[in-house]
């Protein structure tokens, strides 16, 4: 099988239960190389158990993941992140009592998975131009030395968004990046995923805002009740009666 | 007179560090009292039984130390919060209990025989580690460990495995402790299992925290002045722990996050815990 046909990210009948209550029953999905694929779905969906069990917060119940064609199902989340799956969290993660380049400077690879010869690097500030490249290109480069706890709402976002590439992943998993944003914010986000989209080779999205999905998403995939729904482009998932049902029939309203 | 004051703030300073490693990753040890008991009788048996060099035998020990600290760490390091700092104060009661049933080291009448500590010791000790912690403090590996005590999860999503760093601080901080707890016992020439209680180890944890831990000059000015208080307040004899806790009790009121917290005070005056929007 040649490189390019090879999923990225290959799910195949994953399952989770919390006591007894099933989030998960057998999804299975394909991330392919080069494409942003969303993930939608009403809350309770298993939208954000989907994510934090591939990126290894949960043990999953049953069922098999292979990253880049390698069985990763049992890996802890540092080994996953050292193998270039990146994340960010729906309620923001930042180290807020370090400041803003300090997110990004711990991120970086060589360290982050040895961190105890970093003791003994002679090079000591080779990761900060590299880090304030990053920055520059999220627009936080002027406020590389706040406190990453004195971001706004929006800045955050993008702030843990450079993080999570400054471990040079293949594959970004965003969890509801677009959670409490405003139109304008929202609009900001949808650059800023652009400009990452650049840098790794396959986003995955959970998010609500139907309009962002549709007009960044190569492919849609809508989650209802722990099952995939629904699959496809987003101009004729967002169209399936099922989904209009399921999704947009009832959580469109309070949005 | 001089040579005691210098011998043992040195030794207390070094100690005080060594809970500042382990704290640097996010954990509070309570067995730190322990691993210098550990420390004092390996290289008392070293040195005495087998007339092993001082600075050797007590590197020995520490290296004994870290070992056991290791060994403890790891099913130890995998809980949290409270639980760990039970399980440490559980190292610390057991080290003492087992010393006191070994009759190789004099049970509970203690061992003796230890000399060849200088101030020199001390003083180079103390040196050293603190250059090597001020090395520490500029290497990448200093955000490494404010990632992992600042949101363990967070780091684990960077790469960083908590368990490991976590771990080797505290083997570090067991191995400090031990060398300092060497350097003691060959001032002191007699050590016994009492002087190793519990009490020390939150003395040792007080040391740090009141000097405090957001920089490694904290825990060393903390200790020097914990150990010089009760010098001075001497003379009110019998009010003596009396004086000495309401001083403790005044400095976590006046500084509660230590001495010399100046990180997170600056950042509680950038208003950093509010700004989470609803």
């Amino acid at each position: 099988m040649d490189m390019a046909a090879q999923p990225i990210l290959a799910v195949d009948g994953l399952r989770k239960s919390f006591r007894g209550l099933t989030a998960l029953e057998s999804v299975s999905l394909e991330v392919r190389r080069g494409e942003i694929l969303g993930l939608m779905g009403p809350n309770g969906a298993g939208k954000s158990v989907f994510i934090n069990v591939i990126t290894g917060l949960y043990p999953s119940d049953g069922g098999a993941i292979r990253y880049c064609g390698r069985d990763v199902t049992a890996l802890p989340s540092y080994v996953l992140a050292r193998l270039g799956i990146a994340r960010t969290y729906q309620n923001i993660r930042l180290l807020r009592r370090m400041t803003v380049l300090e997110n990004v400077l711990v991120a970086i690879k060589d360290h982050a998975s040895q961190p105890f010869r970093s003791l003994f690097v002679r090079n000591r500030s080779g990761g900060v131009a590299a880090a304030m490249a990053l920055l520059e290109q999220f627009h936080l480069a002027d406020k590389a030395d706040r406190l990453a706890g004195t971001l706004a709402y929006g800045e955050a976002r993008r702030l843990e968004i450079a993080r999570a590439l400054a471990g040079k992943p293949s594959l970004l998993f965003l969890d509801e990046p677009a959670a409490g944003m405003n139109e304008r914010e929202t609009e900001e986000l949808a650059a800023t995923i652009r400009t990452s989209h650049r840098l790794v080779e396959a986003i995955v999205i959970v998010e609500h805002d139907v309009a962002m999905m549709r007009g960044l998403s190569d492919r849609l995939v809508v989650m209802d009740s722990g099952r995939k729904i629904a699959e496809g482009n987003p101009a004729d998932v967002l169209t399936q009666p099922n989904v209009v049902e399921a999704y947009l029939g009832t959580d469109g309203a309070d949005d | 007179m001089m040579q005691d004051y210098v011998v043992f703030v040195g030794i207390n300073i070094v100690l005080a560090w060594s809970v500042y490693v382990i704290l640097l990753a996010g954990s509070l040890s309570f067995a730190n009292g322990g691993f210098m008991a550990i420390g004092a009788y390996v290289s008392g048996v070293l040195t005495v039984k087998f007339g092993v060099p001082l600075v050797l035998a007590a590197l020995a020990a520490g290296v004994a130390a870290g070992a056991i600290g290791v060994l403890v760490g790891f099913p130890a390091l995998r809980t949290r919060g409270i639980y760990l700092m039970l399980v440490t104060v559980g190292v610390t009661v057991s080290v003492k209990a087992v010393i006191e049933s070994i009759d190789y080291v004099g049970g509970i009448q203690g061992f003796g025989g230890m000399v060849g500590t200088t101030q020199w010791h001390v003083v180079a000790l103390v040196a050293m580690v603190g250059c090597g912690l001020w090395a520490l403090s500029k290497s990448p590996l200093q955000r490494i460990l404010d990632a992992v005590r600042e949101d363990e999860l967070s780091a684990a999503s960077l790469g960083i495995n908590p368990v490991h760093v976590k771990l080797v601080c505290f083997g570090a901080g067991a191995f400090l402790a031990a060398v300092a707890g060497s350097f003691y016992a060959h001032y002191l020439i007699h050590v016994a299992p009492d002087q190793f209680g519990i009490v020390l180890s939150v003395f040792i944890v007080l040391y740090a925290v009141l000097g405090g831990t957001n920089n490694l000059w904290g825990p060393p000015i903390g200790a020097a002045i914990m150990t010089l208080i009760p010098e001075f307040v001497r003379g009110l004899e019998s009010w003596r722990p009396t004086a000495f806790g309401i001083i403790i009790l005044g400095l976590l009121l006046i500084r509660p996050d230590g001495l010399l917290a100046f990180r997170s005070i600056t950042a509680r005056a950038r208003g950093i815990f509010v700004t989470k929007r609803a």
